[in-house]
């Protein structure tokens, strides 16, 4: 999974926040503004302007080309949008709520991508908080050593953990699923289930060691008073310790949230594939091997794709620099 | 989708909040009614029931048992064919130069034009939205950025005017447009650009947090002494960013190593595009080759062990020079 980078990633302080990083300013009229003035050339600017372009350019076209008519994107370049004018919610409309068979029907598919991203987030983070508090207080000599073991599974490559986890999979969670579905009909044989576990599983060593940073930080006399009041672990854990952590709990949720919704190689693997379960992400990878020339629909799908990432990304700038750059090499 | 399925879909979050909610009211009820001699290690096994039985079932088992099916045939006889064939078969050799060449690539040009940006930006006018514009891409899934970057690479034959912005580009002086997918090895690099593309914010943001850690007083007093620019960035800036650098580098690699959903989406792998990671999943789960998909995980594994390690040793020295 991920590097050892976190432990010294600028989590939870400021230095990381594209926000706060503003907030170190500095006056025309100081030293420091005269430094800068003649540190910023004027090729410095062109240039970063020139990158910053160069960055924006692919997203741009395919965001614009995704509200041109079908067939001014199958015969004309987004860059002539001038001469050939038109913008259509057409390409929308039909991605979304056309039923023809033919069509990506994402409907189902956000619905799905909705309920994996929530309850993959939510089970990680539950889990994870309740062991950081144990490891972080909790004494035990040898439970040092199992934090350390289970910060080194960071390490495993998601790749390894694949095979053996879908064979568990099919073994214990199968029948449980076909017997579910016997129960209540209504829930397909293909559920969540084997995808929110494998998200939590993959996602708890990271999960474990930014949380424990976090809560073992929390003042050691908070926590005592509470217990020598005569509060059982269950209560501080709930009334105090979750409450305290809550920064904490919100970068890594966040983090977590946007990392199985971008996901690509859970899905694969353990959804099935069906509309029953796949997510967007799955369900796109899918149109570009069938569809890959109908750019009305491809542009459409992606872009709706990317929308609930790049929402949270604009919203909750501050948190996600920092979930991200803790985790940034999860998977 | 129908409004049955829908029903389905919302019983099932219902249920699945349920039980986890279930879940964690017993154990704590249990915790809290734990038996009085030797309280502390049942409330403590308690909180880390969950926790440790998730990530035995789903991550040190299966690291073992892949650990040992590379090694066995598919019928479970032990074994070093799986790796023979990923070091002798000319496909799977392509694909381990493919992935040494995306680590020696990505990693390099993503931290440069990170740095680059960094520097040229900072304590500029709307540096933030300097840096919202690079680092935007991080949000964007793989895939996402997959059919982003396919769309600018679209190849249209004969006289049709072309719709990729590449190909356009390479019409409008005078060139012939060239089907960039399929060509080898230039498409290799095609999709490590859309690589460098999501990771230079992440580089960007890091190494500018740094740089404005390094104090003014060294930048000033190396202005006196008379340097130009570019001297003061070797030699003051750059010695003293040098563990993000590591940092960033690091990550990168990591991250590199292990790229599937690009590969995935652009290409499957196919025109000589393969990487390890892809070429697993690949083995594993579309040619049934459990061995060989093993084999390769677990050569992943290795890959990426001694940059963690080193990325550990860096880490561990900065926390002592403190």
């Amino acid at each position: 999974m991920s590097s050892v980078a976190p432990a010294d990633l600028p989590v939870g302080k400021d230095l990381g926040s594209i926000e706060a990083a503003e907030q170190v300013t500095y006056r025309e009229d100081t030293k420091a503004g005269r430094v800068k003035k003649r540190l910023t050339s004027r090729t410095a600017t062109i240039v970063s302007l020139i990158i910053a372009v160069l960055w924006t350019i692919p997203t741009f076209g395919l965001f614009l080309s995704s509200f041109r008519p079908a067939e001014l994107i199958r015969t004309t370049g987004w860059w002539t949008y001038f001469a050939n004018p038109g913008l259509t919610l057409e390409n929308y409309s039909s991605v979304l709520f056309s039923t023809s068979s033919s069509s990506p029907q994402l409907g189902a598919y956000i619905v799905n991508s909705i309920a994996i991203a929530l309850l993959g987030t939510l089970i990680t983070l539950v889990f994870a908080s309740m062991a950081a508090y144990a490891f972080a207080w909790i004494k035990f000599k040898w439970v040092n050593w199992l934090f350390i073991f289970v910060f080194a599974l960071q390490i495993v490559p998601l790749q390894m953990a694949l095979v053996p986890l879908l064979q568990i999979f099919s073994t214990w969670l199968r029948p449980m699923q076909a017997w579910l579905h016997d129960v209540v009909p209504i829930i397909p044989e293909q559920n969540y289930a084997p995808v929110w576990l494998a998200h939590a599983m993959f996602g708890l060593p990271l999960a474990i060691f930014l949380l424990h940073n976090f809560i073992a930080e929390i003042p050691g006399d908070v926590i005592e008073a509470a217990r020598v009041d005569g509060a059982t672990h269950g209560q501080v854990f709930f009334r105090i310790v979750l409450p305290l952590a809550t920064p904490a709990l919100a970068s890594f949720a966040i983090f977590q949230f946007i990392w199985v919704w971008n996901d690509l190689l859970v899905a694969l693997i353990f959804s099935g594939g069906t509309q029953d379960v796949a997510p967007l992400t799955q369900r796109l990878a899918e149109l570009v091997g069938t569809r890959g020339q109908d750019w009305q629909l491809l542009t459409a799908s992606a872009f709706i794709s990317i929308v609930i990432p790049l929402i949270v990304f604009f919203s909750l700038q501050r948190y996600f620099v920092r979930g991200l750059l803790a985790g940034a090499t999860k998977g | 989708m129908t409004t049955g399925d829908l029903l389905g879909k919302i019983l099932q979050v219902v249920m699945g909040l349920a039980i986890l909610a279930a879940v964690v009211g017993l154990l704590i009820f249990f915790i809290d009614k734990a038996p009085k001699k030797g309280r502390d290690y049942w409330q403590l096994a308690g909180f880390l029931l969950p926790a440790m039985l998730f990530v035995t079932v789903g991550l040190v088992y299966p690291a073992i048992r892949t650990s040992i099916l590379a090694f066995q045939t598919s019928s479970g006889e032990w074994t070093m064919d799986n790796f023979i064939w990923t070091f002798t078969q000319p496909a799977a050799i392509r694909t381990l130069i493919n992935t040494i060449i995306w680590v020696l690539i990505v990693p390099t040009l993503s931290t440069i034009i990170g740095l680059a940006y960094a520097v040229f930006i900072d304590k500029s006018r709307g540096e933030k939205y300097y840096k919202v514009v690079l680092f935007m891409p991080i949000a964007i899934s793989f895939v996402g950025a997959g059919v982003i970057w396919r769309f600018v690479y679209e190849y249209r034959s004969g006289d049709r005017e072309q719709i990729g912005l590449l190909n356009a580009i390479i019409v409008a002086f005078g060139g012939e447009p060239v089907q960039w997918m399929q060509t080898d090895p230039i498409n290799t690099f095609l999709l490590i650009v859309v690589m460098i593309w999501i990771q230079t914010g992440f580089a960007m943001v890091l190494l500018s947090a740094a740089i404005k850690g390094v104090p003014t007083e060294q930048i000033e007093a190396a202005q006196l002494d008379g340097t130009n620019a570019w001297q003061r960035f070797i030699n003051v800036t750059v010695p003293g960013i040098r563990g993000a650098l590591v940092v960033v580098v690091t990550t990168i690699s990591i991250a590199t190593l292990k790229v599937f959903d690009i590969v995935r989406t652009m290409t499957a792998g196919n025109f000589n595009t393969s990487t390890i990671a892809n070429e697993m999943y690949t083995q594993a789960f579309r040619a049934s080759e459990i061995g060989r998909g093993s084999a390769l995980a677990l050569i992943l594994f290795i890959l990426v062990l001694p940059i963690v390690i080193y990325n550990v040793n860096v880490l561990r020295k900065q926390r002592e020079i403190r």
